[in-house]
């Protein structure tokens, strides 16, 4: 199989430029000169791009108006530019209840996930990548087999399972089915399978320890990799909803998405603070994609690195 | 005897796996076991008394179950019919030859940009820019076509539209982005060869992108299949909650979870999950075999 390395290609890398006549020679066939042919290939692109951008705009527009309105009307092009205000970010920062309790309630979940994914899923990839063991296919294959399923399959036994065990309405549950991630351990073990061996042998011979080998010899070259991890495990669990939404009871504890969830409720007068709360919440993924956009790709097609 | 565990090459490779093998026990293999034993009984207020295939004999005449699993099914089909070929189409533009990098960057971040919003944010907005008013986005648009106002989320096909909507503007740009990587690594040589023949780009794309993108087609329709069947929160924000005009939005994923989560009637529910596990399993292990992992993989 392909042992393709994750790391250094860049998905985002420019269209190579014409390279020889014969292509521009093609392109002249059909019809189209290409300067022609890039004009109506640039209005096509901006196009979709601005209806892929819509419900994003609106988003932000909404956070302008009068909540109560726009969940009564729907999202509108039709915007009332006279009745913008900044009335929903007073509230946001004044009086939003229990909001940056959400935001700092997910904010925590993610970090502690992240850490704890990352350094249990390299492990055990680690094991996958660089020894022969008894075994090992059948413990591959389980891999690939919970890659696959969806969670919503194992939801129910599982939610029956962590309420016998006493561990519903705790973070704990919330992180720990999930530090050995498939997907994860996928990555890392092809990541790893294209570190040489011999690294492996020097450390053997200064007299390093199986385990002091992956922390101090493989861990610390291994950061392009944790980096699209990072960023994969950290969107999963901010956006996380469908199991804190099974677990989580306590108010004082839920997540950005539970809480965001708990608003659109016709009781109380929250309207205002959902559509401002809603936006609020994408801004620090926002942010990182805008900063990362080259580890989000990596990570979010990690999956296919098979081909 | 410490030592020794830490310097064994034998013996290291089982502590690495041990985190996975213990999750696979503990949050996998032992729910999914009992799972299996609910769906043979019939739990109430922790009593569980087993009934052997009872379950799955009311499962089978359950009108409501059947329309769930068509749902899902129509769902699942119904995103692989667009999320494939359209990303296909986009990623190939994207790939070709002409046109601004810059631009193809901007165009590549606004696909991509929708698949990181949560389920919750993506349902809220969807559900305002299909909203029954007439001055709400999507009835603008119809009007725009001369017909509406449409009351979207009342009626099936609307209903559908919304969500198939959904699950393309979320998906689209990943789907995008798998391909475009596929096409990357297909020589060039294929094309410039193709050109002196005098092949035109459609029949380029037709008979050397499409079969040389084969794995990644499989793997994109793989998973769409998986995410299709087990949808249930596009459906559950949309609605703003698991019930919908006529059980229309109500998916197999959704059904498990009224009887489950909202009735508590366990024995079924498990049943329920089982039969989606089942067909799953299948699926997976037929996607395996042809793909050849259990064969090639040198593990």
């Amino acid at each position: 199989m392909a042992t393709q390395q994750p790391t250094a290609a860049p998905v985002l890398r420019p269209s190579p430029p014409d390279r020889d006549d014969r292509s521009r020679r093609t392109s002249r066939s059909e019809g189209l000169s290409p300067g022609a042919a890039a004009w109506v290939q640039a209005g096509f692109l901006v196009l979709i791009a601005a209806i892929s951008l819509v419900p994003l705009v609106a988003i932000f527009v909404g956070t302008f108006q009068d909540g109560n309105e726009v969940i009564r009307r729907g999202m509108t092009f039709d915007v009332d530019l006279g009745g913008l205000s900044l009335d929903n970010y007073v509230l946001l920062f004044t009086d939003s209840g229990p909001y940056f309790r959400w935001f700092a309630n997910t904010f925590l979940l993610t970090v502690v996930q992240v850490v704890g994914t990352l350094l249990v899923s390299s492990f055990v990839a680690y094991g996958f990548a660089m020894y022969d063991f008894k075994g090992k296919t059948l413990g591959f294959i389980m891999v690939l087999l919970v890659m696959t399923v969806p969670f919503e399959m194992l939801m129910l036994p599982l939610y029956v399972q962590v309420n016998d065990m006493g561990l519903a309405d705790t973070y704990t549950v919330i992180v720990l089915p999930f530090l050995a991630s498939a997907v994860t351990i996928f990555f890392f073990r092809q990541y790893f399978l294209g570190i040489p061996k011999e690294l492996l042998e020097a450390g053997r011979v200064d007299g390093v320890t199986e385990f002091g080998i992956f922390f101090r010899i493989v861990l610390p070259i291994t950061k392009p990799a944790m980096a699209a991890m990072a960023i994969l495990n950290g969107m999963i669990t901010w956006n996380n909803f469908l199991w804190p939404l099974l677990v989580l009871r306590s108010p004082e504890k839920f997540t950005l998405p539970i809480g965001l969830n708990t608003l659109l409720t016709p009781y109380g007068n929250n309207y205002e603070l959902l559509i401002i709360g809603a936006f609020f919440s994408l801004i620090p993924i926002l942010i990182l994609f805008l900063a990362f956009q080259r580890f989000f790709i990596q990570g979010m097609t990690a999956g296919a690195v098979k081909g | 005897m410490l030592k020794q565990i830490l310097y064994s090459k034998r013996l290291a490779p089982y502590i690495f796996i041990l985190p996975f093998l213990i999750t696979l026990a503990v949050f996998w293999v032992v729910p999914l076991g009992r799972s299996f034993v609910m769906s043979t009984q019939e739990v109430l207020y922790g009593q569980a008394t087993f009934i052997g295939l009872d379950n799955y004999e009311r499962l089978w005449r359950d009108s409501i179950f059947w329309k769930a699993l068509y749902n899902s099914i129509r769902y699942m089909v119904l995103t692989i019919v667009l999320l494939v070929p359209i990303p296909l189409v986009l990623a190939a533009i994207v790939n070709s030859r002409i046109g601004s990098p810059r631009l193809k960057g901007f165009f590549k971040a606004s696909m991509f940009v929708p698949a990181l919003t949560s389920v919750v944010v993506a349902g809220i907005v969807f559900r305002l820019i299909f909203a029954e008013s007439g001055s709400a986005m999507m009835n603008q648009v119809a009007d725009f076509f001369g017909f509406g106002p449409v009351r979207w989320l009342r009626e099936d096909l609307t209903g559908l539209t919304a969500l198939l909507a959904l699950a393309l503007w979320r998906w689209a740009g990943v789907n995008m982005m798998y391909f475009i990587a596929g096409m990357q690594a297909i020589p060039s040589e294929y094309y410039e060869a193709a050109a002196m023949d005098g092949a035109s780009k459609f029949r380029q794309f037709i008979h050397i992108t499409v079969p040389n993108l084969k794995p990644t087609i499989v793997y994109v329709v793989t998973i769409s299949v998986y995410g299709g069947l087990a949808m249930f929160l596009e459906s559950f924000m949309l609605y703003a909650g698991n019930n919908s005009p006529n059980n229309q939005g109500l998916t197999v994923v959704g059904y498990l979870y009224r009887k489950g989560i909202e009735e508590n009637n366990l024995g079924f529910a498990s049943a329920v999950g089982v039969v989606l596990l089942v067909i799953v399993m299948a699926i997976n292990i037929t996607y395996l075999l042809a793909s050849g992992t259990f064969k090639k993989e040198e593990v």
